[in-house]
Order: C-alpha cells, then structure tokens, then sequence
C-alpha cells in the first residue's frame, strides 16, 4: 500500500530534497525498511543495525507517536499521514 | 558565536521563567550561516519534569513548518535548568542528537534571581561554550 512519509529538512538531503516521499508499507517497520531500500543513506539514521527505530527519531502516525502505539508493528491505513522528527531531549 | 534579537532573548528567558517547576524547552529559527537566531519557538516538554525536558514531536513539526515558511532553519534547541549551572548536564551530552552537529544548545539557569542564559556546541561528546550576542543591548 503507498503510503506518504513526511521527512524532516536533515534527512531531506538523503531523498533528494523531497519534503514528502511515497513508499510501501502496511506497517511502520514496512514502511521504514522501503524507506531505507529506495533512500540507503537514511539506513544509519532511522533505523539501528538491529532494525529497531533509532532513538534520535521519533515518527508519527498522524498526531501519536509510535513508541506509544505498537512501536514498528503499528499498522497504517489509506489516508495515514507518517512523519519522521528528531529526536530533542536532555536534562 | 551565537547572536540573539533581544525580542528572541526576552522569549527564551520568560518560557523558561514560565514552565516553572519543570524544565521547559524550546527551538530557535534563523540563518544557520550567520549563526543568527531571529525566531523563538516555545515547545512543549513532553516529559513534563524538573530533571528531563524532550521537545514535544508535533511542536517541533510545526516549527520546521514555519521557519520552512520563512526561508529559515532551526539552528538551536534552549532549555532551562531549575537547580543547576548553566552547563550541558551528562544527559544533555549524552542526547546531543548527531543529526545536528552544527546546532546551538542554549542553557537557562533559573537557579539564582536572575536567570542565566549560556550557549553551547556539543557534538561527539565534547563541550564547547560560545559567546552569546544578543542584538540591541
């Protein structure tokens, strides 16, 4: 299923400028590791070698974060908006 | 170096000021080349503590939104210390994200009566203060 993906403006550069890329996916983890095939520079930045989402990003479905839903299982539906941010914290 | 309008500066130190107990954050917009912040946006702290702050997502897309808009970049995340110096703590060293080595890390002292506004560049572990110049002071 196509899905749209939202990329932040430092991971722009990796997709060849695109604000917005489409890739495939019914899940997260699908639509992440599609992403990775078609854009292999990302491969270090979204997600670790283990295949986990990496902690300087956080990625959306639309206005919820996926580490509160089903993490890289959370399932996308037609219409889904998919967002990749930074990750922002300290103490 | 790091230069500020004093409007920025004035917005920085009252968001801090406001999200008291809790640490609160926020982005800088502006020229990354001239290291020149001319746009604050106060985010909120999704972790909602006195010891930890972590920008809220949806703050921090909209603000990519808008200085988009602008022709701007986010070149600087600011945070206040409650209790402590106006130094990077071993978590905001540790959090520095990679994504942005050039980025500016602006530190709010509120444990005095005046607060005290510091600037940074963390990258690799390592911690390097530079001067603030806020325009019109």
């Amino acid at each position: 299923m196509p899905v749209e993906v939202r990329l932040p403006t430092v991971l722009r550069p990796a997709a060849g400028g695109q604000s917005t890329v489409t890739v495939n996916g019914s899940t997260i983890g699908e639509v992440l590791r599609d992403l990775i095939g078609t854009y292999p520079s990302m491969a270090g930045q979204v997600l670790t070698e283990d295949g986990a989402l990496h902690k300087f990003v956080n990625v959306y479905v639309n206005d919820d974060d996926v580490r509160y839903l089903d993490q890289l299982d959370t399932k996308v539906a037609s219409g889904d908006e998919v967002s990749i941010l930074p990750a922002v914290a300290g103490g | 170096m790091l230069r500020l309008s004093a409007g920025v500066h004035a917005q920085i130190v009252g968001h801090c000021l406001g999200g008291l107990p809790d640490e609160a954050c926020g982005l800088l917009g502006g020229n990354p080349t001239a290291s020149s912040a001319s746009t604050c946006y106060p985010t909120r702290n999704a972790a909602a503590s006195a010891q930890l702050y972590s920008i809220d997502g949806l703050d921090y897309a909209q603000a990519e939104r808008d200085a988009d808009a602008k022709g701007q970049e986010i070149i600087a995340v600011f945070h206040s210390h409650t209790h402590t110096d106006a130094y990077p703590s071993p978590t905001d060293v540790a959090q520095a994200n990679p994504l942005f080595p050039n980025w500016h890390y602006v530190l709010v002292s509120l444990r005095d009566t005046h607060p005290v506004l510091r600037s940074y560049r963390i990258f690799g572990g390592r911690i390097e203060e530079e001067p603030v110049i806020v325009d019109g002071q």
